[in-house]
Parts: structure tokens; C-alpha cells; sequence
């Protein structure tokens, strides 16, 4: 038996209702604070890694332009170590976009998603599911990248 | 013989608790209630090599104890009705394999508990068992990593989300002499007020407890200083004064009965955002702390209301809002 | 001295356009890291990013933002040479050393360590 018009208008009207009410009686998280904590942590990570490329110019004989690889690198290799050492999860609950946006975001997604599968074995567990949060990432970034660059190229050919 | 009243208020003449137990983690053995477990473990992993295998540990030695202190010898008890958070509710499954007892699984996400115990209290009170055992498990580390993210992924967790209680809590009843006895079981419909945040759990399943504590209410003549105590299972920081306002506007003042377990089970300063959550929620509060304040007669009439949300990750990322559902038991001493 | 406080502070406010959209918005973490990305490449396709980068050095290569710059300049540079298809094959050139990075690193680390809860 189904529901009348006006019984399902009264039913949304209800709902309505409910979420605002819900929406007041809510804490909701402290916009200024974490803009605040997230530019510091963001930043600090940014100071880090060009920190991190001045090394590699200055002391490994590489480019401004070959210095940004092994940078990206070396800082990947630190977020999965503090990762695997239960750290990184903290200073995300901290920091939220300052340690999720960096590239040290991106491979403490790969990282905490492959240890935690890791019980259901290296093939079916963490190959299968290394990728579950950055997937999108990469997928989106291929995509745009090929949208871009189509665009672009068309453009200069007409 | 008509057992029930109004739609879904099962009513039980004979039915009482005969021994119950639990089972924690370290965080809920350093909160307040940490005198009434039997059993805390400092290891989240509870020596296991998995999450899952931690939570079916615990649900394991929640089962052993609730039978041994009941003192109802294994080969008595008729049948085990259990369920959990995790798929196929293997932590429930997994312990029937090793209980070896008639087996009946249940899933009402957190509101388990309170489903099983009625369904236990409703086949002896039929005369299909003498003994019942019922419980159910929650761990915090299992329901992340089916339900949110990884471990050890750095998301950042707003103000009014909920930390699952690593436990579990089981219990025997049957038709003894001695023991606190069920006397009501009131049965919830499904509620869905469009939350669709799959971190406001508490904004979601309130109006599910209200409908059903109204209901309770209603079918049974009682009113809320008819108890000494109602707690809901975890409706949490954000759910309590929800559906303490939304009880108050349906004309039930719940004001000098109400808590919930979400809230009893972790202190102030334990960083569990909103309180918490899970089927060992409501299921550790009430088989180690309610039932032993029962015992000692420091309360004597209390109504437990778990409550449950019915989402699914794929329900979650197909924009659907969460469905909720509450099941209340009363549970009560004998007047001396 | 003059690169670091434009890395620290460009770092800094990439971040709080991530956070801003987390918190005001329903967007989950990996909605944001792929709107960021897609950002990027937008940008470098208008020719905007690389100045960003000479300005800000790593406060715009350590972002995800540049993830999806990295994406399109591999893709161009290729196109340049091989026409349309060269699209396709040069996407990953120059991101190769960031996700060859995140997949050993990760791996090694779900052999080394146990998750802790």
C-alpha cells in the first residue's frame, strides 16, 4: 500500500524539520581552528620538503628541475614510516587537510590502506587494496590530465 | 495465552537473568566503569594476529564466563542467539563454531544486544529452552576498517562522531529461582529522518528510541519515574539531548531517569569524541555495570534501549540516509 | 630565506583550501584530494602553475595540486613530439618517481609493521 502526496509531503516537512533542529543541536567542528592547524601543518610539511630539495641541489649535484623527484620521494618514504609507526594517524586527526593534502597524505593512504590488509595476505590483501583511498586520486589526475592536454593540444593544432 | 501488548511489547512471566559477563579493551578497562568488567585486556589486539580474531576472542570469553558463572552446566544451555558489527557477523558465527551450541545469528548493528536478549527471554518464556545465552561483540579496530578507513590513515574525525567500545558482553537466562528478571521486551520499527552523515550516528538513531521508548510507554501503562534508570544504548553527546528534547515534546519527562551507555562508559578527558558507540555499548554497560547495580539493589527497575544504525559503506556511497532501529528490555528485581 | 616563507605560506594555504572544503562542505578526504588534483592540472593547462612553482618551489610541488600539474606537463611534452597519442604515453613520465615511491615504500611498510589501532 503506498503512501499519499500528502502523506509523504508531511513525512519530508517532518524530516526537514528533524535535520535542522539536529543541524543546531550538533558541535560542529571549529572552522577557524582547523584552517589555522591545517595552514601550519601544510606549511611546515611545504618548509620540509624545500628543505629536503635544497639538500639535493646544494650536497647531490641535482637540477632546480631533477631536485623535485627524489624530494617527492624522500618525503614519501618518511609518511610511510611514521605511518607504520602508528604516528601519522594522530597528526592527521590533528592537522586534517595540512598532512592529508601533501604528497605525505597521499602515501599514508597507500601505506595505512596496504598494513591493514596486510592480514588478508600480500596478493588478495594489500595488493588488491593498497589503492582504496589514493585510487581516486590517480584516477581523477589521469583523466584531467588527459582532458587538459587534449584540449591544449587540439588548440595548437587548429 | 495472549504474551504481548499493543503492537509489539512482549511480555515474559518467568523469565530471569541467571549469570552475564564482559569482556573489554584497554581503553573501556581505564574508563569509569572499569570495576564492573570481568574481563580487560591491554592489548588491543587481545594476542591475536588479527583484528577480527581479537573481536571473536573477546566475544569467546564473554560467552565462557556469562555460561560458567550462570551455573548452568554447558550440555543445559538450549540455544545461542548472538550477532555483531562485522560482515556475515563473523565474530558471532565464528564463536558458535566454538561454543558448539544451537545456533541463531542476529544482526541489529548496535542495537544487537538488546535483540538478542529479547529473542533469548521470548524462546524460553515460549517453553522452546530452558536456558538461553545471548550476547554480542564490537571492536573498535574491526568497525574502522569495514566502516571508515584504515587504522592508520590520517583522516580527521569531527566533533560529533563515535568511538566503537572494544568488547563484548553475554548472558544466560532461563527460568531460576534467584536472578533479575526480564519483564518486558518492546520490539522497534525501522526510522529514517533523511541523516545521511555516516558520522552522526547519534542525530540519526534518536528518533528510532524515541518512537520506541514512546511506544514502550504507551503499550505498557508505565511512565519514565516508573524506573530507576533508562539508559539508551549509544546515542552519545549528540543523540542524548536529541531525544531527551524530542521525549519532553511527546510529554515524557525523562529528566531524572535518563543516561545513555555511549556516555557511562568513557570518561571526560578519554579523547572519544562524542562518546560511544557499538553493540558492546549498550551490551557492557548493561551485563557488567546495570545488572550488577541490579544485584546490589541499587536500582530496581531499569529500561535498556539499544539502539541500532543500518547503513552499509555501499548504502553510504550510493547517497543513501541511514535507517535506524531501537529495541528496549526491561529488566527488573522482584519486589521483596 | 625568501623561498621558504613563500613555501610555508603557499604549503600552508593549499592546505586550507582542503580544509575548508572538508569542513564546510560533504565532501569526503578523497573527494578533496581529487578535486585537488584535478585543480592542478586545470591550472598548469592555463599556464598558471609553474609560475606558482617558481615562486612558492615546494609549497606548490609538495601539495597534491601538483600531482595533477606533474600529470599534464608529462602528457604535453609528449604530445609535442608525438602528436595526440604522445598524450597517452607521457602522462606518468614525470609523476613516475612519486607513485613508484608510495607503492614500494607502502609495500615494504605493510611487511614491516602491524597496524595499531
Amino acid at each position: 500500500m503506498g503512501k499519499s502526496t500528502g502523506q509523504k509531503r508531511k513525512e519530508s516537512e517532518e524530516k526537514r524539520k528533524y535535520q535542522q533542529m539536529t543541524k543546531k543541536m550538533r558541535p560542529n567542528p571549529p572552522i577557524l581552528l582547523n584552517s589555522l592547524k591545517a595552514f601550519l601543518v601544510g606549511g611546515a610539511i611545504s618548509l620540509l620538503g624545500q628543505g629536503i630539495q635544497n639538500i639535493y641541489i646544494n650536497y647531490f649535484d641535482f637540477s632546480k628541475e631533477q631536485a623535485g623527484n627524489p624530494t617527492v620521494a624522500t618525503l614519501i618514504f618518511i609518511s610511510a614510516l611514521l605511518t607504520g609507526l602508528g604516528v601519522y594517524d594522530n597528526l592527521g586527526q590533528f592537522a586534517g587537510a595540512g598532512s592529508a593534502v601533501p604528497v605525505t597524505g597521499f602515501a599514508n593512504s597507500i601505506a595505512s590502506a596496504a598494513i591493514e590488509h596486510k592480514s588478508e595476505g600480500l596478493v588478495l590483501g594489500v595488493g588488491a587494496n593498497m589503492f582504496k583511498l589514493a585510487g581516486s586520486v590517480i584516477v581523477f589526475g589521469v583523466v584531467a590530465a588527459f582532458i587538459v592536454a587534449f584540449i591544449k593540444t587540439l588548440i595548437k593544432l587548429l | 495465552m495472549k504474551k504481548f501488548l499493543g503492537q509489539s511489547t512482549w511480555e515474559f512471566s518467568e523469565v530471569k537473568i541467571l549469570g552475564s559477563a564482559t569482556a573489554v579493551g584497554p581503553l573501556e578497562g581505564e574508563g569509569p566503569l572499569k570495576n564492573d568488567f570481568d574481563v580487560i585486556h591491554e592489548d588491543l589486539h587481545i594476542g591475536q594476529d588479527t583484528w577480527e580474531k581479537a573481536e571473536r576472542k573477546l566475544l569467546e570469553e564473554a560467552f565462557d564466563l556469562a555460561i560458567k558463572k550462570s551455573g548452568v552446566p554447558k550440555d543445559k544451555i538450549n540455544l545461542m542467539v548472538a550477532g555483531d558489527l562485522l560482515n556475515q557477523i563473523i565474530s558471532a558465527s565464528f564463536s558458535a563454531n566454538y561454543l558448539q551450541l544451537p545456533f541463531l545469528g542476529v544482526y541489529g548493528a548496535c542495537s544487537t544486544s538488546m535483540e538478542s536478549l529479547a529473542i533469548a527471554a521470548s524462546f524460553v518464556e515460549a517453553g522452546f529452552a530452558d536456558n538461553v545465552v545471548a550476547g554480542c561483540s564490537s571492536h573498535n579496530a574491526t568497525a574502522e576498517k569495514q566502516y571508515r578507513y584504515p587504522t592508520e590513515y590520517g583522516s580527521q574525525k569531527p566533533p560529533y562522531a563515535q568511538w566503537t567500545v572494544t568488547g563484548a558482553g553475554a548472558t544466560v537466562v532461563g527460568k531460576g529461582l534467584v536472578g533479575s528478571r526480564v519483564k518486558y521486551a518492546t520490539i522497534g520499527k525501522v526510522v529514517d529522518m533523511g541523516i545521511t552523515d555516516p558520522f552522526d550516528m547519534g542525530s540519526a538513531m534518536a528518533p528510532a528510541a524515541v518512537e520506541t521508548i514512546a511506544k514502550h510507554f504507551n503499550d505498557t501503562g508505565r511512565t519514565p519515574n516508573d524506573y530507576d534508570l533508562i539508559v539508551t544504548g549509544d546515542l552519545a553527546g549528540v543523540g542524548y539531548p536529541i531525544a531527551k528534547q524530542m521525549l519532553l515534546e511527546r510529554g515524557y519527562d525523562m529528566s531524572k531517569v535518563y543516561n545513555d551507555c555511549g556516555l557511562m562508559i568513557y570518561s571526560s578527558t578519554q579523547k572519544v569524541f562524542a562518546g560511544g558507540s557499538g553493540c558492546a555499548s549498550s551490551a557492557v554497560v548493561t551485563y557488567g555495570h546495570i545488572l550488577k547495580q541490579l544485584k546490589e539493589r541499587k536500582l530496581n527497575k531499569v529500561l535498556v534501549v539499544a539502539t541500532g544504525a543500518l547503513l552499509s559503506p555501499i548504502t553510504f556511497q550510493q547517497s543513501e540516509s541511514i535507517p535506524c532501529i531501537a529495541h528496549a528490555v526491561a529488566i527488573e528485581n522482584e519486589e521483596e | 630565506m625568501g623561498t621558504y616563507w613563500a613555501a610555508f605560506l603557499v604549503g600552508g594555504l593549499i592546505c586550507v583550501v582542503g580544509q575548508l572544503l572538508l569542513d564546510l562542505t560533504k565532501m569526503t578526504p578523497a573527494h578533496v584530494m581529487s578535486t585537488l588534483v584535478v585543480a592542478g592540472a586545470v591550472l598548469d593547462g592555463l599556464g598558471l602553475y609553474e609560475p606558482l612553482i617558481e615562486f612558492a618551489g615546494a609549497g606548490a610541488t609538495v601539495p597534491i595540486t601538483s600531482f595533477g600539474n606533474a600529470l599534464v606537463h608529462g602528457a604535453l611534452a609528449e604530445a609535442e613530439q608525438h602528436g595526440l597519442i604522445g598524450i597517452i604515453t607521457g602522462i606518468f613520465e614525470v609523476t613516475s618517481a612519486g607513485i613508484s615511491a608510495a607503492i614500494i615504500f607502502g609495500f615494504f611498510a605493510a611487511l614491516l609493521f602491524k597496524p595499531k589501532g
